[in-house]
């Protein structure tokens, strides 16, 4: 189709699950990988549910792009997904009616979750069925996979449990702050940051500036090593 | 008036759309560079949230009784197309407020903020009044909080920040901060 380099289908599969991984690196859906991922339960329920709704919305837009108008797609992309929506939320209102209701209208706010929209726009619609099944389930594991490292360490933190199983025994004092809204904020900072270090550590060693540095660097730094 | 002031109030500060709700993060982490596109973003989500208020209150009192399980999806249909028309709209009639807004527009019909607030506003049972002032208190929330970060990450952006933290780690951990203040306000209606 285009001169660009063949993508292989495990590269379609693992490049959403981890080097594009959509909240990790794209920073896309971040309202649920931030609203719901006190537990990871919820955050279980939360990322399945995603995963469903992606999956399912990718495979029907592969299989009838050829019938979607190009003026009205984006209408029509969201009419397919809030179509899923409801029908996940219903499920999980039948199936596990307590995570429903702590997820509370998180669930019907996927349909807004712009790593699914942006999904559709950028692969399902121009690429056929099967590779679209394999990067929207790659990109739906990647975001179960973010949402568990969030739900962990706020967990672990935030209650001194996982999974609901206490860790610490009764000494422990929980940092209340993990499970309030400041602490998704902070458990996601955090990763960035980890991974931000990561990143650095690899690349050169900066060279350390000369003592009065912030003020007027151009004047040290400047063409033909002045300093 | 009191319960107007209590619900434009509370959802303004204390339950803070962007801070404390997590709704419109992506204009939150995307748009919150310059104060001035901050300003501009929060005026056109506090227009679009009020639209909505105003249009979510009408489906719910006559149309949604009649089929409950179609309310997702006519919730989002109808702010897609409402986006779509307050957008053509204000390109005929104000072509100054249309460049202002320019991009914003758009990108507000996949903003969580405005679907959250139909649903938030459907299941706490607010009728016409109450709706208009939650979308108002809500948009002016958004709007406090976006200008807050854009003036803050505007400093930033002077300093001399470690290389690790250069990238959104520092404007999440920036945010996490300034949650944590906005908790200060659940004080404000304990008397």
């Amino acid at each position: 189709m285009s001169p660009r380099r063949v993508v292989s289908p495990e590269e379609v599969f693992f490049r959403g699950v981890w080097r594009e991984n959509p909240v990790l690196i794209q920073l896309l859906g971040l309202c649920p990988a931030l609203a719901v991922t006190n537990t990871v339960a919820n955050s279980l329920a939360m990322g399945l549910a995603t995963f469903f709704v992606l999956v399912g919305s990718s495979t029907l837009v592969a299989t009838f792009k050829r019938f979607i108008p190009r003026e009205v797609r984006i209408s029509a992309y969201i009419l397919v997904i809030a179509t899923f929506v409801t029908i996940a939320d219903l499920v999980l209102n039948a199936v596990v009616p307590e995570i429903h209701r702590a997820l509370g209208a998180f669930i019907a706010l996927i349909v807004v979750n712009c790593m699914i929209l942006g999904r559709q726009e950028a692969f399902a619609s121009k690429q056929p069925v099967g590779r679209a099944i394999l990067d929207a389930a790659g990109t739906g594991l990647g975001f179960i996979v973010a949402l568990l490292m969030m739900g962990g360490l706020r967990e672990v933190l935030g209650y001194g449990s996982f999974l609901g199983v206490p860790l610490f025994g009764p000494s422990f004092e929980p940092w209340i702050v993990m499970i309030l809204p400041a602490g998704g904020f902070f458990a996601l900072g955090f990763i960035l940051l980890l991974f931000g270090w990561w990143a650095e550590r690899k690349k050169e060693p900066v060279r350390p500036r000369r003592w009065p540095h912030g003020v007027t660097t151009e004047v040290f730094v400047g063409e033909g090593g002045a300093d | 008036m009191g319960d107007l002031l209590w619900i434009l109030v509370s959802a303004m500060l204390v339950n803070n759309f962007t801070l404390m709700l997590f709704l419109g993060l992506c204009p939150f982490m995307g748009v919150s560079a310059r104060v001035s596109t901050a300003l501009r973003m929060g005026g056109a989500n506090i227009f679009v949230l009020v639209i909505t208020s105003m249009v979510a209150s009408f489906l719910n009192a006559y149309v949604l009784p009649f089929a409950p399980y179609l309310r997702l999806i006519s919730f989002i249909v109808v702010i897609a197309s409402l986006v779509q028309i307050v957008e053509t709209v204000i390109k005929k009639v104000s072509p100054a407020l249309f460049r202002e807004l320019g991009i914003f527009l758009p990108l507000i019909t996949t903003n969580c903020a405005i679907l959250g607030l139909a649903i938030f506003q459907t299941n706490r049972g607010y009728d016409f009044v109450e709706g208009l002032f939650y979308a108002i208190g809500g948009g002016l929330g958004l709007t406090l909080a976006l200008v807050l970060m854009a003036s803050i990450r505007e400093q930033i952006e002077v300093a001399d920040v470690p290389a690790m933290a250069r990238g959104m780690g520092l404007v999440l951990i920036i945010a996490g901060s300034l949650s944590l203040a906005f908790m200060g306000f659940a004080g404000l209606f304990t008397s």
